[in-house]
């Protein structure tokens, strides 16, 4: 599998580590709403098609993406910067490929 | 008459090859596989079968024999099943026949083949259940048989000697893959160099050409095997095509990554200088083209595998190829025009055909020419219901056969025949396909799985496309190599193609219904009749039926196999073939040695971690120890003196002078920024925007579920300026956790962080002397109370070298750590020792370390094992309740703060005995039967302070247990004994000590 880093162009998957489901949402810092900590910290969705997740270029930039990936074929649709405000920020969108 | 005849192209017949096969000398021609060897040898029994031990010979020609597997010896190392036909002779070449005791000729376990009817499918699923009660129930009784099975069944035995060959891997980008080198194959791979692709040609067989190599066709006006030996010349010539022979594309990974293996040297009496055996490679291709072509089927009739029966197309190779003729009574069962081909391949090598069965009763004018040319018996609408012979062929029976209704009809009738060629049609080679695609489809035309649709950048051409004369291959070659080239070419023209080989569809028929054994899949013995077995019993998923009846699941993955197999399922169900489906082709598409996977990657792989006084230890007495990938002094030992003497010595010192640790491999993290000190509080459990300038405190972090995370002391030496250290063990982990919460969480804080870890070395200076020895080597700052208070900063120069010193303590002594730059580190080392010595300073190891600490009750990774809380460890104190951090939220939830967790606590060994990490804690004094664990030893050691064995211990109760006492229980290392619980703070609770 290759990710394309927006700052250091396609990388083979070994360079990068999983960092979890990018579609949680982390309460507010003060919430002590169990029900929402606990789907933040445990509840995964885990679909069978497009995901959204984050990976860190741990062995490059270090930089942390959000990728959507399809968990079926593998195909990364779309990789952009997690932190928004990222100076090189730009989304490599990938048409379907052949 | 010797088999070796006619004018076979590949082997060269003035260079004469000795080998050994089962002992017995033997020679062969340069070219020659182990196959055509043997058979030109008169040898027709090459291995015995799997489970029923039945006497077996060559199927077919190629990668995708089931049968002729064999054990190669080079000196004391076994390979084994490894298939005859893909293995090429060499000088002094030695291999064994498998799976027979005591000879291939006379086998004992061919008993098995009588008790036919009990060992069918599922045969050990339902035999060796074993008893529902007493000693052998269940499983236990499975245990005692196998060894026993595995012994009778089975394949080649590997050997225990070490594989002395070097294998290596190799990377490789193209924006061309062409795979496989027939007809096809060629021409894509030409017509995307012309376009000025960078191509790979791989081919698994040793010579480039494929079906051109063993063909009667002419292709441009020459002999097929011509033409293909000059476009194999003209490719060789270029430079953006790389050829790679004996090359087997295996793997068809994401993103068009494909995994090949490389046989380099196997053909060779010895590797050339600097040659691996095997060379794996990983290929990445922009495109791939899938130029594979198709594996012939073998038909299923009972005794279709006594030696002698033989594909069709494997005949004609071995005739035209190596000039070898498998028969002077051949008899041929068809039911296709493709496999007339072979009868005339055979005649012209020199051999006789003595009978043509065709299973249809119309037939092309064309095939009907042919066996008229071969004058022999020409039989239509018939099939062949049963073979005769031993290890040899000596005959078949025929009978009537309608193909419509798969009736046969009339009396069987014996034909004098000592080779059987079958042909049942073609399978195009899809496996990579598979791979990389969706299901395939199946084609009721040509009776065979076409290859899918892609979900990679891959196109077909030739017989992988179901497309099986050479004119279309050719074609489609072209055209596949114009595409993958993005179409830069000109497209060429075809070359002409003449005497072109007979083709037809198959007549839809896999299995003659006939009574008597009729295999399925060779290798692994599966019949016809265990397929329908499989059925009866419940199977009609053709997952399950494979997994039941082990097809397809042997080592040629059933290349011949799967599709007959399907067919007779499909049948059985009632369904057509395609609403059964098949099952889906996984990697490797045949063996791959793991020599070649693991390459030069194999020992110890680690890179090994230094720290900047690393000659330093070594020069002086150190003993290294691995700690993670740091190789870190476990003591400085003195002549004679034990590991366990060593730091007891040297943890005394340290309380009663002082000592010196190399603490470099801290993790070490710069957090800078306007939002650091914010940075912080969310990230430790305790506060640190109140924590002044060149002061530093110890932290706590919590992963977001409540669970302790790491420790460390950070360090503020700015307002925006922060040095964090982590433990040794968690440096990565922490610096990812920061760097996910600054990207993902908390994009917003203008906090910058960087790993120093390697850029700052550091030693631990403690004892009552530590401070005397600082004032003497230290400039540009005072250290006394007043300048270094506990947990404050000072910055100074030691010989010459800027030195950060932060007054903290891990081993419970007044005590300092002293930075600097990791390339003074050595120079400002021994300058601290030089310093020391009017004071008694000695350097200490991990050893010592771990017992001033466990004397000290402090934590570190054995006890932070991802299990416990602060509450567990003590540490409630540092939960800040004035804000949230990281796992504030999750940390007080029910199960975390039970009275029922295990929490620290500190033991007494009470028999003076050494104590064990690892060992339990149970509360009922019985060695033999230790139950009711309490809870686990953490880290032990003898405390030189106490004079005691003493250890942490996370146990069931914690402090309230507190002058209680219990027993620990290690029966691995045979420790039993009885210990006091106390407080985890061992040694100088009230910290006097560490204030001076």
């Amino acid at each position: 599998m290759l990710i394309p880093c927006p700052y250091c162009g396609p990388r083979d998957v070994s360079e990068f580590t999983y960092q979890g489901d990018a579609g949680r949402v982390r309460p507010d810092p003060a919430s002590t709403d169990q029900a929402a900590w606990n789907a933040y910290v445990y509840d995964r969705t885990n679909p069978a098609g497009d995901h959204h997740e984050y990976w860190q270029h741990s062995g490059g930039c270090r930089s942390h993406l959000k990728v959507t990936r399809n968990t079926l074929s593998h195909r990364i649709l779309d990789v952009a910067f997690a932190r928004p405000s990222t100076a090189h920020a730009s989304s490599r969108r990938q048409g379907p490929r052949p | 008459m010797s088999p070796r005849r006619g004018n076979g192209g590949r082997i060269d017949r003035t260079r004469t090859i000795r080998f050994t096969f089962d002992g017995r000398p033997m020679t062969g021609h340069a070219g020659d596989t182990l196959a055509s060897a043997l058979l030109a040898g008169g040898v027709s029994l090459f291995g015995r079968s799997f489970k029923y031990h039945r006497p077996r010979g060559l199927l077919s020609a190629g990668v995708e024999e089931p049968n002729a597997l064999v054990t190669v010896l080079r000196g004391e190392v076994r390979e084994p099943n490894i298939p005859a036909t893909t293995t090429e002779i060499h000088d002094g070449f030695t291999a064994v026949s498998q799976n027979r005791f005591p000879s291939l000729d006379f086998d004992v376990g061919a008993v098995n083949g009588l008790a036919g009817p009990l060992i069918s499918a599922g045969f050990y699923y339902k035999t060796f259940m074993g008893p529902v009660l007493g000693p052998l129930k269940g499983t236990r009784f499975w245990m005692i048989c196998e060894r026993f099975i595995r012994r009778a069944a089975g394949l080649g035995r590997a050997g225990l000697a070490p594989d002395t060959a070097r294998y290596e891997r190799m990377n490789a980008f193209c924006d061309v893959l062409v795979v496989g080198s027939g007809p096809a194959g060629l021409m894509a791979a030409s017509t995307a160099a012309d376009s000025g692709a960078r191509v790979i040609l791989a081919e698994l067989e040793p010579r480039l050409g494929g079906s051109a190599n063993w063909s009667a066709e002419t292709i441009d006006g020459t002999p097929a095997s011509e033409w293909s030996a000059e476009a194999v010349r003209d490719l060789a010539g270029r430079d953006n095509v790389r050829l790679l022979p004996r090359t087997t594309v295996w793997g068809y990974y994401d993103d068009n990554t494909i995994a090949a293996l490389e046989r380099v040297a196997d053909h060779k009496p010895a590797p050339a200088k600097g040659e691996p055996r095997h060379r794996h490679w990983t290929i990445r291709s922009q495109k791939v083209v899938l130029a594979t072509g198709a594996f012939e089927r073998p038909l299923v009739f009972p005794g279709n595998d006594r030696p002698g029966v033989m594909l069709a197309s494997a005949a004609e190779r071995y005739a035209r190829e190596f000039g070898v003729v498998t028969g002077d009574k051949a008899v041929l069962f068809v039911n296709n025009d493709g496999a007339y081909a072979a009868a005339a391949g055979l005649r012209e090598a020199g051999g006789t055909i003595a009978a043509i069965v065709d299973m249809r009763a119309e037939i092309s004018a064309e095939a009907r020419a042919i066996a008229a040319a071969a004058g022999c018996e020409h039989l239509t609408g018939h099939a062949v219901v049963g073979t005769e012979g031993g290890k040899a062929l000596s005959g078949v029976k025929v009978q009537r056969f309608d193909a419509a209704t798969r009736r046969l009809s009339g009396e069987p009738r014996h034909l004098d025949a000592d080779c059987l060629l079958v042909s049942g049609g073609w399978s195009p080679a899809i496996h990579l396909a598979s791979q990389a695609g969706t299901a395939p489809r199946w084609d009721d035309g040509l009776q065979a799985f076409l290859p899918p649709a892609p979900t990679q950048a891959w196109l077909g051409a030739g017989a992988f496309n179901g497309r099986f004369s050479t004119a279309q291959a050719l074609a489609e070659g072209i055209s596949a190599g114009l595409t993958a080239a993005a179409g830069k070419g000109r497209p060429a023209v075809a070359p002409a193609v003449g005497n072109a080989a007979p083709f037809s569809e198959p007549a839809p028929v896999f299995e003659v219904p006939a009574k008597g054994k009729a295999f399925v899949d060779f290798q692994h013995d599966v019949t016809a009749e265990d397929v329908r077995l499989a059925h009866r019993e419940g199977f009609v998923s053709v997952e399950h039926l494979k997994r039941y009846t082990t097809l397809g699941m042997a080592t040629d993955q059933g290349k011949t196999s799967n599709v007959p197999g399907l067919a007779i399922m499909a049948e059985t169900l009632g369904k057509p073939i395609p609403e059964v489906g098949t099952t889906r082709f996984r990697p490797p598409f045949a063996p791959v040695s793991i020599g070649a996977l693991a390459a030069e990657r194999f020992g110890d792989i680690k890179p090994e971690r230094l720290t900047p006084m690393h000659d330093w230890h070594a020069d002086n007495g150190a003993t290294l120890y691995a700690a993670g990938l740091w190789l870190r002094p476990q003591i400085y030992g003195l002549s004679g003196e034990t590991v366990d003497q060593a730091y007891v010595r040297e943890a005394r010192i340290v309380r009663e002078a002082a000592g010196i640790v190399d603490v470099s491999t801290l993790g070490k993290i710069a957090v800078q920024g306007p939002d650091a000190a914010e940075f912080l509080d969310r990230v430790y459990t305790n506060m640190f925007s109140t924590l002044p300038v060149n002061k530093a405190r110890y932290g706590l972090m919590l992963r977001e579920d409540g669970f302790v995370m790491d420790d460390g002391t950070t360090w503020r030496l700015g307002e925006h300026d922060f040095l964090m250290t982590t433990t040794t063990a968690n440096a990565g982990k922490v610096m990812q956790h920061l760097e996910y919460f600054l990207d993902v969480v908390w994009p917003d804080l203008r906090v910058h962080v960087t790993s120093v870890t390697d850029q700052w070395a550091g030693a631990a200076i403690g004892g009552p002397k530590a401070r005397e020895i600082l004032a003497a080597c230290v400039t540009g700052t005072a250290v006394d109370n007043a300048a270094m208070p506990f947990m404050g900063i000072v910055k100074g120069d030691i010989a010459g070298a800027p030195v950060t010193i932060c007054r903290l303590s891990f081993s419970g002594e007044m005590a300092f750590e002293v930075y600097c730059g990791a390339g003074h580190g050595t120079h400002v080392w021994e300058a601290l020792i030089e310093a020391g010595k009017p004071y008694g300073l000695v350097p200490y190891g991990l050893e010592a370390l771990g017992t001033l600490r466990i004397e000290k009750g402090h934590v570190t990774g054995a006890e932070i094992d991802g299990r416990t809380t602060a509450h567990d460890l003590h540490l409630d104190w540092m939960l800040s309740k004035k804000k949230p951090f990281i796992g504030s939220a999750m940390l007080g939830r029910e199960g975390l703060v039970s009275d029922e967790r295990l929490s620290l606590v500190g033991l007494i060994a009470r028999d003076n005995r050494p104590l064990n990490g690892g060992a339990h804690v149970v509360d009922y004094p019985d060695e033999e039967r230790p139950r009711y664990s309490l809870g686990h030893l953490t880290a032990a050691c003898y405390s030189p302070a106490l004079g005691k064995h003493i250890a942490l211990a996370l146990i069931r109760g914690g402090k309230a247990r507190h002058g209680t006492r219990a027993y620990i229980s290690d029966p691995l290392r045979k420790r039993f004994g009885e210990v006091e619980i106390v407080s985890h703070h061992f040694f100088d609770p009230e910290g006097t000590r560490l204030h001076g």
